[in-house]
């Protein structure tokens, strides 16, 4: 499925400020056509659930390079379904080790996690491939 | 044959060769930096024909530095080997530290945590899951204290990567030594203090630009003061390359902070040459070899010429650019970890080429997580073998008068001028910062990086080219996960022992002189004296301050 105006929240959960992943992340979805939305740094989970409300989020990234991913994706995906977004695409993206990474996926907090290394053209295809409710 | 004839020779000769060489394969290497710039296939003395020796280069430890802030620079004393570390709780990180002295370390960095570096106590709700995760938790003198335990700081010097509540953290830093039976005017070491890279790249603020620099500058008059052997600030670049910026934006965007922070002291009162000899600087080594070298001998330079004719600067040791360096962290990859060793190599090589103070050495596994003792070991081993038997320390600035280097040290240093003048006309730094400019230029930098990566139009090896598809088979370092419960159970104790009237005046009195003019030093020690927490103490002065919030932008 390769459709255009999907709504994308860009988050920056927990304290660290290392952003230069997730706005170029940001920037290469809205290139490829997608709504971006960019939270800005050091949000609270609740935070980034409300923002994802407003703005009627198909897809959420996290953005995380402090080692608290444990906390914040679990947190922030039992946010979502709180309000009724269960089938928001939940990304991260970061410093996630790989038995990490696996672990967020397996217990479903997680729908894929990319790490450096991994082509902006990987994310991209992926959301297009599973993003969006429909045409 | 008169000079000019010469030239004109040479010339005539270089045009034949570009010919010939213009019909031959061009099937190899782009000819770009790592920074997009442009090289010639080959430089001759006609690039550097205006280069005059004494004007431009001189001797070491003379003006203007170009060639280094010692006289005999590494015959002298080697670079001081400064592994940045911290992890866990106080007790976790001092047997780190131990080891790391130990394996003959020469001075320690340390490495805070996030509720840290953004002034949150460990038991604050925004902590929760970051304590102690990418680096050491202090809350309050009494985790100083068992940080530093057995490890004499009269004799070791310590840097501590802290800039919102760097004043804080020193604070700290001073009382223990005390504690220790150390006079003040012996403690040795730097606090990273540099606030505006924070608000262009780093993004790890706390209060707004104006209280901020009254903190530094505070910093400034005190350590002249009382502590005249700490560097007071370490000006940043590596947090600006690291957020994607070229070699000439954090050659330009690093110094033009350092004028910002010089002209903040000026207008404090200072006088210039009671605080610039402790302005330090802290620069990136990345891959490109020749890029690096010339950026820091450029840095030099330009740092000398400014102190000098723009600032009126007259103590030489105002005019000297001491930098520490790290190995460039964007520049390590996930894929086959052990590659990175190669990588860091290639950067401390050119760090100490480029005639660094200190360096840390990054280790192999630092892009999946904090590094294993094993891993830290190569890392330090990487720089006993580049001092000891590389032969890279036995002759200064070895590679000045070569054509290309010196023709790329100045044309680095024009290109930094050019930043300066247009930052001037934004209407100075903290305008520019105001306006986005700096992350917007970095921006810009890191996404034209990443889509040539991506087109693979860079190799990155291991990841676009050349990747085995392996999984990396390598051990990393967890941390203890009772660490934050274990971290928050110690506070709470500490709030029930320590004489909490005296914490709640020190407090009030702190927010009092904050809504004036005093150097806040002397009251941010008494509270931290009487183990008021970082977290109270910032809340004491946010009050007053307030905190400062960035527009995002992509």
């Amino acid at each position: 499925m390769t459709r255009k105006n999907v709504r994308v929240v860009i988050a920056k959960p927990g304290l660290d400020g290392h952003d230069r992943g997730a706005r170029v992340v940001a920037r290469a979805l809205r290139d490829a056509g997608m709504e971006v939305i960019y939270t800005g740094l050091h949000q609270t989970p609740e935070q980034v659930a409300e923002t994802a409300l407003q703005e009627d989020a198909e897809v959420v990234g996290l953005s995380i390079l402090s080692g608290a991913h444990m906390t914040l994706v679990p947190k922030i995906r039992e946010l979502l379904k709180k309000n009724e977004m269960e089938n928001v695409l939940l990304l991260v993206g970061g410093i996630i080790p790989e038995d990490d990474a696996a672990e967020l996926i397996q217990s479903k907090m997680a729908d894929a996690v990319f790490t450096p290394g991994d082509p902006l053209e990987k994310i991209i295809s992926y959301i297009f491939e599973k993003g969006g409710k429909g045409d | 044959m008169k000079r000019e004839d010469k030239f004109n020779e040479l010339e005539r000769k270089l045009k034949r060769w570009k010919t010939a060489a213009g019909n031959l394969p061009q099937k190899g290497s782009s000819g770009r930096t790592i920074s997009g710039e442009t090289l010639q296939p080959l430089y001759t003395p006609l690039d550097i024909k205006e280069l005059d020796y004494e004007r431009d280069l001189g001797f070491p430890g003379e003006y203007p530095y170009t060639r280094g802030v010692q006289g005999n620079m590494y015959r002298g004393r080697y670079w001081t080997m400064r592994q940045f570390s911290g992890f866990g709780d106080a007790y976790d990180s001092n047997r780190r530290y131990r080891y790391l002295l130990e394996e003959g370390q020469t001075g320690l960095s340390v490495a805070f945590d996030m509720p840290t570096i953004m002034g949150y106590d460990s038991d604050h709700q925004r902590s929760l899951g970051e304590v102690g995760r990418c680096g050491v938790a202090i809350d309050s003198l009494e985790d100083m204290e068992v940080l530093f335990e057995n490890i004499p700081v009269d004799r070791v010097t310590t840097s501590m990567t802290i800039n919102g509540p760097a004043a804080i953290l020193w604070c700290m830093y001073l009382a223990n030594a005390e504690k220790q039976g150390v006079r003040l005017d012996r403690v040795g070491g730097t606090i990273q203090n540099d606030i505006l890279k924070e608000y262009i790249a780093q993004k790890s603020w706390i209060f707004p630009p104006e209280p901020s620099m009254r903190l530094i500058t505070d910093i400034f008059a005190f350590a002249a003061q009382h502590v005249p052997a700490w560097n007071t600030i370490s000006i940043s670049g590596y947090h600006i390359r690291e957020a994607g910026s070229t070699a000439v934006q954090e050659l330009a965007f690093t110094l033009a902070d350092g004028f910002a922070y010089v002209e903040a002291g000026i207008e404090a009162g200072l006088d210039v040459d009671d605080f610039a000899p402790r302005l330090s600087f802290f620069f990136n080594s990345h891959l490109d070899f020749f890029e690096e070298i010339c950026k820091y001998r450029a840095a030099r330079r330009i740092w000398a010429r400014h102190m000098k004719e723009r600032y009126g600067a007259k103590d030489p040791r105002s005019l000297k650019m001491r930098f520490h360096t790290q190995t460039a962290g964007c520049s390590l990859t996930a894929q086959e970890p052990e590659n990175n060793i190669v990588r860091t190599t290639i950067e401390a090589l050119a760090a100490v080429l480029g005639g660094t103070q200190s360096l840390h050495t990054n280790s192999m596994d630092e892009v999946l997580a904090l590094p294993t003792e094993k891993a830290v070991k190569i890392a330090l081993r990487t720089q006993q073998v580049i001092a000891h038997e590389s032969g890279a320390a036995n002759t200064v600035d070895p590679l000045a008068g070569s054509y290309f280097i010196e023709s790329l040290t100045d044309k680095m240093e024009a290109d930094a001028e050019e930043y300066f003048r247009r930052i001037e006309e934004l209407g100075g730094v903290l305008k520019a910062i105001d306006m986005g400019f700096f992350q917007q230029e970095i921006a810009d930098s890191a996404y034209i990086f990443q889509r040539e990566v991506d087109r693979g139009e860079r190799v990155v090896v291991g990841v676009n080219r050349y990747n085995s598809g392996e999984k990396p088979q390598i051990e990393l370092l967890k941390i203890d996960p009772g660490v934050e419960k274990k971290q928050v159970d110690r506070l709470k104790k500490l709030k029930e022992k320590r004489d909490n009237s005296a914490v709640k005046a020190g407090l009030q009195e702190l927010t009092k002189r904050a809504a004036g003019s005093d150097n806040l030093i002397p009251h941010i020690l008494n509270a931290v004296k009487v183990y008021a927490t970082e977290g109270e103490i910032i809340q004491a002065l946010k009050e007053v301050f307030g905190e400062y919030r960035e527009k995002p932008q992509f």
